[in-house]
């Protein structure tokens, strides 16, 4: 709907934010019979635009945040720390969400990443165990669609088949597989939220190779998947109405009013007996923030003082370079073949050539391997950023694409206190806000980890006899666009903002459904974590109801 | 080797800039009424014979059945984008008024080579593709990279280069896991 914004009458559940969290949690409130509205702050994006999109994305004159139309004095942001934090790039404001330039990789977490503090001394558990979200990682993976195999040695326990088989391996997976065999690494499937066959009303994947940032052909999941549940459910998901601060009663126990701006100037104010807020790790603890009062001058669910705090990330390693025959990159734009062999014993060596690590330089977060479909540079961006044509320009496209390969991984970072999403309030939004600041800096333990990927990265390229070309590690590392821990789930309200359900310790109506609720991420991307959280919130809010 | 553009090359192009395929199938009907707020969205015979000269220069020399492709090509790209249109002619009346004053001539009249000359005179090559930018930089973005983008991004183009399914073409699932072009 786009045309009328006024607030719903005797709404159950109001539901902040259109992402995966929130949409998931709307379409499973629906379906049990309550009334739910979403109030997303982006726009409904036309899903017969997705081409242009794709067109647009091809082409080096437009950059990432372009894409889905991000940026601007609505996104207006602040990043300060020793590292530079490239919000726009990293999310997705709208119906849909960031699912609609996610890369769909979908993997559960490990028992270990739920104690960490307990086994390895560092960050903290969580209050929930791997046992307890199990039978929800299912749900989630039926939800979303994932094509996977049970391939995986390292993986946790499951109780079924994935819902799709997994594509299958890529010709640079084998080149990768007979190296890793020698060193004495395994490598496995990965499990993608993205259709091998067709799934759900949406069709497989025919190959467009543009995941990141577009998929044209919808066999990538993105929420708007279940914005169309929720609403034939009965939802409502009103879009371009950014909720500018949540009211609460006299007593301070419960949230009465999501206040929210539209497009035409008008303000308004959604009542309702349950609030979840779902818009994402930066945003969700900016409007807790910005929702102080005189009983809560630090801001709303904030009496632990950690809201916004504990913002962590997935860091990015990489090891690429050049090898004496076709590697077949850029076909497809996901990867098909990962090893998670030093995901909970990273410092592990291996019979065949990868060295342990030992003593203090054992001390290190997960590491998971990627092996890259997409590595060097893509013959379409070669050919559009050469500057040159004709002849000449074919010769350094073909010279250029070929032989390139890429082991890449995610790293686990610490959650540290100093890290945090705060308000700076000497720069505001569209709405005269203060926007968000982000304070984010890297520590020892982290770097250590991000060094021990890169060596093992090395031996692998090694074993092909390739020419290094380039290394991201601790100096050089991005965020893989995860935002993590700024609502952090605990048993103790002191130490955490929400408890293992996912409601707020301040506030009897108020949850919180995300990434930004979990105390530690490990090293897997987080979307199926967000998804079986808030299938498994969504119950608690209907008991609730 | 000759490596010839075809009809379902035009097409594989339309579908990775998200354009209409109207233009695939028939000519536009130029004396169809335009309907209320619809701009002209075809453009004329001067600017496709521009497009189709620039593409002689910018595509490799074994490439072969140009014309029929960038006819069908731009046909179908600016019928859904009619600011896509614009953006062309006037880049094309941009390249005609230099070449007017370097040649004495239109582009499209101009010898291969004097083309080719045209453009790198103009820095073409060095100039970066924006929509908004500069004369040259429009040039770059509307005309140079969006033939390229239109050659590169199907079957023939790509295979040009070690590709049969590059990036942009809905190529499907079995080419990535070959170790050889098919």
């Amino acid at each position: 709907m786009s045309g009328d914004r006024t607030p719903s009458e005797d709404a159950d559940v109001c539901v902040v934010g259109a992402g995966p969290a929130g949409t998931l949690i709307a379409h499973r409130l629906a379906e049990a019979g309550h009334a739910v509205v979403v109030l997303e702050a982006g726009p409904r994006f036309d899903r017969e635009q997705r081409l242009e999109r794709m067109d647009d994305a091809l082409r080096p004159a437009h950059g990432r945040p372009e894409i889905w139309e991000m940026g601007g004095q609505r996104d207006a942001f602040t990043s300060s720390g020793d590292r530079s934090y490239p919000l726009n790039h990293a999310r997705v404001k709208g119906v849909g969400g960031s699912t609609l330039h996610w890369q769909g990789m979908v993997m559960r977490l490990h028992e270990r990443d739920f104690a960490v503090a307990s086994r390895e001394g560092v960050g903290a558990d969580w209050p929930i165990e791997y046992e307890d979200l199990r039978p929800y990682y299912a749900v989630a993976e039926d939800a979303l669609g994932v094509a996977g195999a049970s391939d995986n040695p390292f993986a946790p326990p499951r109780e079924q088949s994935h819902p799709m088989p997994a594509f299958e391996p890529s010709h640079s997976d084998a080149i990768f597989a007979e190296a890793c065999e020698s060193l004495g690494i395994a490598t496995h499937s990965v499990p993608n939220a993205r259709n091998s066959e067709p799934y759900d009303d949406r069709s497989a994947c025919v190959g467009y190779g543009t995941c990141q940032p577009v998929c044209p052909s919808g066999a990538k999941y993105d929420a708007t998947s279940h914005v169309k549940k929720a609403e034939a459910a009965g939802a409502r998901v009103i879009d371009r109405v950014p909720v500018q601060r949540l009211d609460h009663d006299d007593a301070g126990e419960r949230v009465t009013a999501a206040v929210y701006a539209t497009p035409e100037g008008e303000t308004y104010r959604q009542e309702a007996d349950q609030f979840v807020l779902a818009a994402g790790g930066v945003e969700t603890p900016r409007l807790l923030l910005l929702s102080d009062s005189p009983q809560y001058p630090d801001g709303l669910a904030n009496s632990s003082g950690l809201v916004g705090r504990y913002f962590h990330e997935h860091l990015f390693a990489g090891t690429g370079g050049r090898i004496d025959r076709p590697t077949r990159q850029h076909h497809v734009g996901f990867n098909t073949t990962e090893t998670h062999q030093f995901y909970d014993d990273p410092a592990g060596g291996t019979d065949g050539g990868v060295p342990p690590a030992d003593g203090d330089a054992a001390d290190l977060g997960a590491i998971k391997l990627e092996f890259l479909n997409y590595a060097g540079p893509s013959p379409v961006g070669a050919a559009l950023s050469d500057g040159g044509w004709g002849d000449d320009l074919r010769d350094r496209v073909a010279e250029a694409y070929g032989n390139s390969l890429a082991v890449g991984a995610l790293v686990e970072q610490t959650p540290r206190r100093e890290n945090r999403v705060t308000l700076d309030r000497s720069t505001t939004d569209d709405h005269g806000n203060p926007v968000p600041e982000i304070h984010w800096e890297l520590d020892d333990r982290t770097r250590r980890t991000l060094r021990r990927a890169n060596e093992i990265q090395k031996a692998i390229l090694d074993e092909l006899d390739a020419e290094i070309t380039w290394q991201v590690g601790p100096e050089n590392t991005g965020p893989a666009y995860h935002h993590m821990g700024t609502t952090r789930m605990g048993t103790d309200p002191d130490e955490s903002v929400v408890n293992g359900r996912g409601k707020t310790h301040d506030l009897a109506n108020c949850w919180i459904a995300g990434s930004s609720v979990f105390p530690t991420g490990g090293a897997m991307n987080p979307t199926l974590s967000i998804a079986a959280l808030s299938v498994r919130t969504a119950e608690h809010v209907r008991d609730s109801l | 080797m000759s490596h010839e553009l075809t009809r379902r090359d035009a097409i594989a192009a339309l579908s990775a800039v998200g354009a209409s395929l109207a233009g695939c199938v028939a000519a536009p009907d130029s004396t169809e009424p335009l309907e209320d707020g619809q701009t002209s969205d075809t453009l004329g015979a001067h600017e496709r014979e521009t497009l189709v000269a620039a593409a002689e220069v910018l595509y490799p020399t074994d490439v072969t059945g140009v014309e029929d492709f960038v006819g069908r090509y731009v046909d179908g790209r600016v019928a859904d984008r009619p600011e896509h249109a614009d953006g062309i002619a006037s880049a094309v009346e941009y390249l005609d008024a230099y070449c007017g004053a370097w040649f004495d001539s239109d582009f499209a009249t101009l010898s291969p080579e004097e083309r080719d000359e045209a453009l790198r005179r103009m820095q073409a090559d060095e100039a970066g593709p924006h929509p908004d930018g500069s004369d040259v930089e429009r040039l770059r973005y509307y005309v140079i990279n969006d033939l390229l983008l239109a050659l590169y991004a199907t079957p023939t183009g790509g295979r040009l280069v070690g590709i049969e399914n590059p990036p942009g073409h809905p190529g499907g699932l079995e080419s990535y896991q070959r170790g050889d072009q098919s």
